[in-house]
Order: C-alpha cells, then structure tokens, then sequence
C-alpha cells in the first residue's frame, strides 16, 4: 500500500516536472523542475530496489550536472523576446523530430509484440546474486566482467576533461598570480632589514 | 531496505494494520529526532556565542535566563514577530523556497546517523551514500535565495557558496572512500562496528589509525569549508557582500537559514564522531566503558567536535577566495587521491579483502 502510494507521488511528479520543465517560460524554472524530474527518478529507483543507482543519480545529476546547468542559465543575460522569436521557425523542425520519435517507438514495441524480436533475460553469468547488495554486486560485475570497458570509460572521460583544459586554459600575462610555496618559503630575513640610521641622515635601500 | 523494526511492532500490537503503524512509527522517530535536533541547534548558537566571547575576553549572553540560556529562545521569539519583506522584485515563490530548502536538508541527513547500536532510523545499505546525496543537495538553498533576490551581492554570495561546496564535496568523497574501504560498508551502523577494537585492540575510531588521521584532520576542514563556517565563511564576508546570500531575507525566513546553517554544522560534527571517532563506541575498549549509554558518548564526541568548530571560528582569520579554492582543488583533492591509494594498497597487501 505505502509502496503502491509513493509510486504514484513519485511517477505523478516526474511526469509532472518533466512537462513543467519544457513548459516554464524562465529557463531557470526549467532547470529547476528538472532537478525535481531528477529526484524523484530517484525515489523510483529506490522503489525498485536499485538503491545505488539511485544515490549515483541524485549525487551526480541533481549534485554535480544540473548545479552545472543552473550556473549557465542563471549567467546567461536571457533575452525572452529573440528566444520566442525563433519558435515558428524552428516548429517544423521540432515537430518532424517528435514525429521521428513516435514512429520509432511504435516499431519498436511493435516488433516485440509480434514476437519478431526476443528481449535478452537474465542467463547464468549474470544471475542476481543472492544476499549480496545493490553495491557490492554492481562493483563485482564492474571490475570483474566489464573491467576493460570500465577502465576505458574512464580514460576516455579523462582525455575529454585533458583536452576540454588544454582547449580553453590560456597564459595571461597580465596578472600577477602568487606562488604560494615561494611565499611560504619567505624568510623573515629576506624580507626585512633593521637600520639604525643617525639623525638627519636618509636610508638607502 | 531495512527500517528501525521495534516501534513498527509496538504499535502493531494495539491492534493496528502494518501500513498505519509504520506510518506512525516512522513519523514518531522522525519527531524524536528533529525535535531534539532543533532544540540543540537553538542551544548550540548559544554554546558558540558563549565559547566565541571567552575567547575574545568578553561575557557573551548573559541576560536572558540564568547565564543567558534562554537568548537563542528570546532571538527566536523576536524573529517570529518581525515583517517578513519580500522584495518587489524578487521572484517570490524561490525567494521562500530557497530558506525552506536549505533547513530540510539540515534535518533529512540526520535518518541515517546511528545514535546507539540498531538506534537508527533508515539502517540502509547505501547511507554514507544518502548523505553524500543529500549533502549536495543542500547547495540548492544558497543558489534559489541569491538568485530569487534579483539582487548583486546575494547573486556573488550564492555563486561563491555553491563554487565552495562543489569543489570541498570533491575532496569529501575521496575521503569518505577510504572509510568506506577501511570498513567495507556504506552502511553506518557496520562503519560503526568496524571502529570497534581498531587499533590495538584498544582504541575504538578510524582516528586513531595513522593511515586515516591525516583523513580525519582533512575532513574536519573540509567540513568547514562545506558547512561556510569560518575561516572558509566567504558567502558571508560582510565587508565584500553585505551579509551574503541572505541580505534581502528577513524574520522567519532569515531564521531558517541560519538554524539551517548550524544544523549543518551540527550534522558535520556528528558525522565527524560516527565516521573517525568511533560513534556511539566509548573511545577505548575497556568493558567498564560500555556501562554508559552509546548516546551519551556520541553526544560528548559531536560536543567536541563543535568546540573545535567555535574554537577555529574564533582564532582563525578569514581565507582569501582563491586561497580557499587553492587548499580545496590543489592540497586536498591529489592528497586525498593518494591516501585512497595507500589505504586501498594496505588492505591489499595486509589481505584485508581476502
């Protein structure tokens, strides 16, 4: 009952967010709605026991992803009139992609209905191990059968982040950035003298 | 998914269905944890008011209530009878979300933080993970409020703020897996008892373990720098931005960030004494120990960590914006990633994982 009950609130309020986030007219509403899509996506997973994906998705989409999003949004000077001014152009476009959509995945829950295609199930090598948890069994089938694309996950990511650094940093020579150690390794010597100097006469540093 | 059975049970047995009673059971925890939670976090301003002046040899509150015990209560009072002032341009409905949003998360955490053995109300099997989560949900709050201001200096308070939190939440989680490594469980109540007898057969705490001390003393920064107590409070820097990301709040709606505030610092000092310090453990593992209750130990370990809390916000001067974001992304980040080599290294070599 309670499981029946927040399966409700939570499907009624993806759907809802989600439609929210396409129809808000600030795109920093948008945004908004959408880290509440992400949060009660969630609360499904919970609901279906994957209780790991379900943290994973709340720390790195909800944490990480859409803090990203709403900094470049909320940056953004919006202009709403030259955003509104490019929907009836776009419209065709837009619809034809909707369209293109629809009609996939009709063929595709149509190509399974009629039986043409079989659904991978559960074989031997992955069968759900039994009183293992959510995260130990994932991390068992992460570095144990998917080690190679797991390990090339993520250097692909690393060279992504390398070369995203590489393509933006830039040398600007007119600033005076500190060296921290060099500051640190100051002695009070080097930086200050005691002088005694007669009266009337100048200092020469 | 395991939740704390007995009241469920309790309950159950005055004759009600299964659903009603853990409803009631669940919400009866929850009140027995927020409430008191709240109540400390009003005597815990006072407690850092009181340390704060001793260390500046002033008095502090001292005139409401005996020793001034009840300013936090007389604040609170006065709060609640002020205007609340929205500004016309602020885009009302964040503008009252944003306070709403930081103080809940201050509370959700707390589900997961054992009190005593099997004294905890969500024992789930990802709940150092939930705290992370919900950690970083916490940013949402600071960002809606500078943002729904329509005001500069609350806008540059809220981008410092989420800045800060993104980059010291980095450094939180490599820590966070060396524990979990250490311990072989996201589940608090197992990092508990894996505390117990840790060193020597003698020490109960990750703390006292060479390997995650250095650990613990970043973590305890970090959880500075997350929380925005000084020296890292530069969201609040008054002589740059006014007061920060709550300059256009006032009344209830400026309380809540600030009990929110603190009830995060609280939470710090709680996960401080679960994680490094042993929990609801005595420090050592002497039988006569154990005669006092778990809770009482965790209580005198979050009360600790607090004073170290008040005791840096008094003495310790200001960081400058980019020496904070310096200590966070080129000190902590690569110093944590090699401690979760070296500890993951041990356990290997020491056959910790056979």
């Amino acid at each position: 009952m309670i499981q029946l009950l927040a399966f409700y609130l939570f499907a009624t309020l993806v759907i809802v967010s989600g439609l929210s986030t396409i129809l808000a007219r600030n795109p920093v509403h948008s945004v908004l709605w959408l880290i509440l899509a992400f949060f009660n996506a969630a609360g499904l997973m919970v609901l279906v026991g994957a209780e790991f994906i379900a943290m994973l998705l709340v720390i790195v989409y909800v944490g990480a992803v859409a803090v990203l999003f709403l900094f470049v949004v909320m940056m953004l000077d919006v202009d709403f009139a030259t955003l509104r001014a490019g929907f009836v152009q776009n419209a065709p476009l837009g619809l034809l992609i909707a369209v293109v959509l629809v009609a996939e995945l009709l063929l595709g829950t149509g190509a399974v209905h009629s039986g043409a295609l079989v659904l991978g199930t559960a074989d031997a090598a992955t069968a759900a191990p039994q009183n293992l948890s959510n995260t130990a069994a994932i991390g068992a089938l992460l570095y144990g059968r998917y080690l190679f694309l797991f390990e090339t996950a993520g250097i692909i990511l690393t060279v992504a982040m390398i070369g995203a650094i590489v393509l933006t940093h830039r040398k600007r020579g007119d600033v005076r950035s500190q060296n921290i150690s060099q500051q640190n390794a100051r002695r009070p010597q080097d930086a200050t003298v005691n002088l005694k100097p007669g009266v009337g006469q100048g200092v020469e540093l | 998914m395991s939740f704390f059975q007995p009241p469920t049970q309790l309950f159950e047995s005055w004759g009600m269905g299964h659903d009603l009673a853990f409803v009631i059971s669940t919400v009866v925890c929850i009140l027995a944890i927020c409430l008191p939670v709240m109540l400390s976090v009003a005597m815990v301003i006072y407690v850092d008011r009181k340390i704060w002046a001793a260390m500046a040899l002033r008095r502090g509150p001292n005139v409401v209530g005996p020793f001034g015990l009840l300013q936090s209560f007389a604040d609170g009072l006065k709060v609640f009878l002020q205007e609340t002032i929205i500004p016309t341009a602020a885009n009302k409905g964040l503008f009252l979300i944003g306070p709403i949003v930081t103080f809940t998360v201050a509370l959700l955490a707390w589900a997961v933080v054992p009190f005593n053995s099997n004294a905890i109300l969500a024992n789930i099997n990802v709940g150092l993970l939930y705290i992370l989560a919900i950690s970083s949900l916490g940013v949402y709050g600071t960002i809606m409020a500078g943002w729904a201001s329509n005001s500069k200096y609350p806008f540059f308070s809220a981008m410092r703020a989420s800045a800060q939190m993104i980059s010291y939440e980095v450094s939180i989680g490599f820590i966070l897996i060396c524990v979990v490594l250490w311990a072989g469980s996201f589940n608090m109540d197992v990092i508990v008892q894996a505390q117990k007898a840790h060193v020597f057969h003698f020490f109960n705490g990750f703390a006292f373990n060479p390997l995650l001390f250095p650990m613990w003393v970043m973590f305890l920064i970090s959880g500075m720098a997350e929380t925005q107590r000084a020296p890292f409070d530069l969201t609040e820097a008054e002589s740059e931005l006014v007061a920060g990301y709550q300059t256009e709040y006032s009344s209830m709606a400026f309380a809540l960030f600030w009990l929110g505030e603190y009830g995060n610092v609280l939470l710090m000092c709680a996960l401080n004494a679960t994680l490094f310090w042993g929990g609801y453990l005595p420090p050592f593992e002497i039988h006569a120990l154990y005669a006092v209750p778990g809770i009482i130990w965790l209580l005198l370990k979050i009360g600790f960590g607090f004073f170290v809390f008040s005791w840096v916000k008094a003495t310790v001067p200001r960081y400058r914006y980019d020496q904070l974001m310096r200590l966070g992304w080129k000190v902590f980040l690569p110093v944590s990633l090699l401690f979760v080599f070296l500890v993951s290294g041990w356990l290997m070599a020491t056959g910790h994982f056979a």
